[in-house]
């Protein structure tokens, strides 16, 4: 399934104000860096990775990882749009009486593929995809999205090196680099620069694009496809809260709910953003 | 009957020759492969081992990710890093999911011997009977051992198993009518005074307590729980019913383990006394293996005098 510009535009558009909705209902949740790596997502649900909503566990499939798993609000309304399940699910996020956990949750949720929500942890799993893609000798590829915080884990580090030892280039690693995490700026709270040698220094091929250009991102993934022996590392930069203004840049909406008027300010810039795309 | 073996030994002999006939086994070390014994399967299957270095924690997330593509990983590494260090990822990336993944955590408890404190893991037990659903082993012996590894490979869900380092003598292999089977604990010798619940090399010291008791005219029950979790509650029930008193022992700090187990059960099901026998809350120290389990009061000699103060405890 590969979709024009316009219409990735449209359902990522649809998959933020699903997002910022779920996270007002419940009044709890991680929009700032749903918002910021929605674009990315998109393009892979709706053009890179095989997937079908209707045989969400064909062995043969391509696999997504959110490791940042507070991402929540990205991953599920991206689903539901997808096809995996209905929307009116996601009015069940965050519920003791729901099964849409707050961070991603493979059990309940049709769809997706590893349980995550502890940093770090997400990326080792797509390792172990990948490495039993390998041993199968199947081709399926695996996809995972970890935030540019996140990788301040050490598991991060070790997990790339033994992605580097066993030259897992069906493994592709995207960082969705925002610059913002909980306490403030990545560069305050734990400098992680240079990116992009420290990913090659770990094996990796490294591509850096702008998160938010579905170009740039489709380009990266074919360069991904195309790189054989080692893993890839997309560095997507990206803007933290993308398509609520007052959310963008703002390390304040990292793990905070807006309240009715933030909402209501947030619909209609989104409900714009989808009337201009349809119209 | 009487063969000395250490169980890690057995372990990685056992899962080497079932994961012939199961190509979905696969298996992971930490760069402790000779030591842990996975190294038997690595020479029988290289291109299911899977040496991932020094990073226990990325070990354990590997395996998950590979459990979740339908493989059944073995995981080992000592102890004190399967249950230590990478208790997190054990719990999120395994447990939670319900992955099916067997964390091996060989070298347990005090007779680790001279690698001193920091190797002697006495709180894995504690630990991951904390994870819910998680299942929890610790088998005595080389016979019981296989029997185990056959079990778990058949078994769908995370489980733990702790190994030894020091060889041990074989004594399930001569109790008649001896069966394995997960979450049941085994009664290898009848007696109606006391029961003593071991598992681990104190089954061993166990069956020699007995032996001192039975000279003082005192009948021991002895039981072998493999299995700390699920605990066979049934065969505690009747421990309790018919002897009134028990002794749990393991190479375990007291808190947590086995003998809080029973103690749990016992507490809420058959109120008799349970008298705990392990390591007393304190870090373990350098020595001779069976000089350090002496030092540590790990011995049959102790294990009697655990036997006498549960009798003068008994209504």
């Amino acid at each position: 399934m590969m979709s024009d510009k316009k219409t990735l535009a449209l359902n990522a558009a649809k998959a933020r104000l699903l997002a910022v909705q779920m996270v007002y209902e419940a009044a709890s949740g991680h929009p700032g860096g749903s918002l910021s790596c929605l674009d990315v997502l998109t393009a892979l649900y709706y053009g890179e990775m095989n997937i079908d909503p209707a045989d969400p566990k064909n062995p043969d499939r391509d696999r997504f990882v959110m490791s940042k798993g507070h991402c929540s609000p990205a991953v599920y309304p991206t689903l539901a749009l997808r096809g995996f399940f209905p929307t009116e699910d996601l009015k069940m996020f965050r519920r003791i009486d729901g099964h849409m956990s707050g961070h991603v949750e493979m059990k309940h949720i049709p769809g997706v593929d590893m349980s995550t929500g502890s940093l770090g942890q997400g990326i080792s799993t797509a390792v172990g995809m990948a490495l039993a893609g390998k041993l199968a000798k199947k081709d399926y590829r695996v996809y995972s999205i970890l935030g540019d915080g996140e990788i301040a884990e050490g598991q991060v580090w070790e997990a790339f090196l033994a992605a580097n030892k066993y030259k897992l280039d069906n493994l592709c690693a995207i960082v969705d680099v925002n610059g913002l995490q909980i306490d403030g700026a990545t560069k305050d709270v734990m400098p992680t620069e240079p990116l992009d040698d420290k990913f090659r220094a770990f094996g990796a091929h490294v591509i850096t694009i702008d998160g938010h250009d579905f170009d740039a991102i489709f380009a990266a993934f074919a360069e991904a496809r195309a790189t054989k022996g080692q893993p890839t590392v997309i560095l997507a930069k990206t803007v933290k809260g993308k398509g609520v203004s007052y959310m963008e840049n703002n390390a304040g909406w990292h793990g905070k709910a807006p309240n009715d008027e933030q909402f209501a300010v947030a619909k209609a810039e989104l409900e714009a953003v989808i009337a201009a795309l349809e119209g | 009957m009487g063969e000395k073996i250490a169980t890690r030994n057995a372990y990685g002999m056992a899962l080497a020759e079932l994961a012939k006939n199961d190509s979905k086994v696969v298996c992971f070390d930490a760069d402790l492969a000779g030591a842990t014994m996975s190294k038997y399967f690595l020479d029988a299957h290289p291109d299911r081992f899977f040496d991932m270095g020094i990073a226990e924690s990325n070990m354990q997330g590997v395996a998950a990710g590979m459990a979740a593509c339908g493989y059944k990983p073995f995981t080992n590494t000592f102890a004190m890093f399967a249950a230590g260090r990478s208790w997190e990822q054990v719990r999120n990336s395994i447990c939670y999911p319900g992955l099916n993944v067997k964390v091996v955590g060989s070298h347990g408890g005090i007779s680790v011997g001279e690698d001193g404190a920091t190797h002697q893991c006495i709180e894995d037990f504690a630990i991951m009977r904390a994870i819910p659903g998680m299942m929890v082993l610790c088998p005595c012996d080389a016979n019981e051992m296989r029997h185990a590894v056959e079990a778990l490979i058949n078994y769908e869900g995370p489980a733990y198993m702790r190994l030894g380092r020091l060889a041990v003598e074989t004594v399930t292999d001569a109790i008649p009518g001896y069966s394995f089977e997960l979450g049941k604990g085994t009664m290898l010798r009848d007696g109606k005074d006391v029961s003593i619940i071991a598992n681990g090399m104190m089954v061993q010291m166990a069956l020699q307590a007995a032996d001192m008791l039975a000279e003082e005219g005192i009948s021991a029950r002895i039981i072998d729980m493999h299995t700390i979790k699920p605990l066979d509650g049934e065969i505690v029930m009747k421990a309790a019913e018919e002897t009134g008193a028990i002794v749990v022992t393991e190479e375990h700090n007291i808190l947590g383990g086995l003998g809080a187990a029973v103690a749990e059960f016992c507490g809420e099901n058959c109120p008799v006394p349970v008298v705990r026998h392990g390591v007393n809350d304190e870090f373990g120290r350098s020595g001779k293996a069976p000089l350090a389990l002496k030092a540590f009061g790990l011995s049959p000699e102790v294990i009697v005098e655990k036997a006498k103060k549960a009798l003068t405890m008994k209504k």
